[in-house]
């Protein structure tokens, strides 16, 4: 039987858009003393597990991004192969 | 004339915009149940407020995918009034009837209160009982409400007059403490280009009896209903 594969897909705002969440988290690393991070940018992820059978997954992980995953009005996204 | 309210699962303001409809108004309406493909013969939609599935992922990225989008969709293509109230102005941007996004509150809180808005037009089938540059008040009750749209399209929605409702204080300045969420130039509601479509994040069906503190919210809804009345107005080819 064939290992299942899977993806990850990191979503984030694109540089520019306000990110309140990356803002008060920085805010609060910055009171903790840690004054070096100077930026934090929040996002999320998904992990998809791939039929092993699938046919032209990198095609289908890109339509599921730009469909629902990922907003492309404000929002960007990357692939990696899972573990 | 007959109305209908769009319910998804986690819908929480369609029985206000039911009573604003019905009781207030005194106009037919109807509930049209989101996994339905049938618009029941109504003449206006109403995308209301709520937590459509639970706003996972996204506020408004799942309900676009109901089957009664589609037809919410082609009905508005065709000219059909729509006008999307808070979590519903948050569905029409994620399924591309409107421009721009609505992201987190600059502050990270919810915010309900009253505020204050300032019409930017009356020309348009939503406004059309106000006038230009009065200033309504009415409730907000959101935490992703900030209109987010990148300058140049900002500048392109301004140049066509796109922009119907603007934040204000009470004698119509648009400051930065009179705007609620951070939202772009104060931004607080915007038709399509064609003008038939209407998304708002603060509550017209909430401001419609004195006892609700405002009755303001009316004139939108007999805004809909004069144009209606007056096919030319209503946006239809």
């Amino acid at each position: 039987m064939a290992i299942t594969k899977k993806a990850v897909v990191f979503v984030s705002l694109k540089d520019g858009v306000l990110d309140p969440q990356g803002v008060t988290i920085q805010k609060a690393l910055a009171q903790m003393g840690y004054e070096d991070f100077i930026s934090v940018r929040s996002g999320r992820f998904f992990e998809l597990e791939i039929n092993p059978e699938a046919t032209d997954v990198g095609r289908k992980i890109d339509e599921v991004c730009t469909k629902l995953l990922a907003n492309p009005v404000i929002e960007k996204y990357r692939v990696e192969p899972g573990e | 004339m007959k109305f209908g309210v769009v319910t998804f699962p986690g819908s929480n303001c369609d029985y206000d915009a039911y009573a604003a409809v019905r009781h207030v108004l005194g106009e037919e309406v109807e509930f049209l149940w989101h996994r339905s493909s049938d618009l029941l013969g109504v003449e206006v939609v109403i995308l209301p407020g709520g937590f459509s599935y639970g706003d996972y992922l996204r506020a408004g990225a799942i309900a676009r995918f109901s089957p009664l989008m589609e037809e919410v969709v082609r009905f508005a293509h065709s000219g059909g009034v729509v006008i999307g109230i808070c979590n519903g102005f948050q569905v029409l941007t994620e399924v591309g009837l409107l421009p721009g996004a609505l992201i987190r509150n600059r502050h990270l809180r919810f915010s309900c209160r009253y505020v204050h808005l300032r019409v930017e037009r009356n020309d348009t089938c939503f406004t059309s009982a106000c006038e230009k540059g009065e200033v309504m008040k009415m409730p907000i009750a959101h935490g992703e409400g900030n209109y987010y749209n990148f300058d140049g399209d900002i500048s392109r929605l301004e140049d066509a007059g796109q922009v119907v409702f603007r934040y204000v204080d009470r004698d119509g300045n648009a400051t930065q403490e009179a705007n609620p969420n951070g939202s772009i130039r104060n931004i607080a509601g915007i038709v399509n280009a064609e003008g038939n479509v209407l998304g708002m994040m603060p509550h017209p069906e909430r401001a419609v009896e004195e006892i609700l503190g405002s009755v303001d919210g009316l004139k939108v809804f007999e805004s809909i209903r004069s144009a209606l009345l007056t096919p030319n107005l209503a946006g239809r080819h």
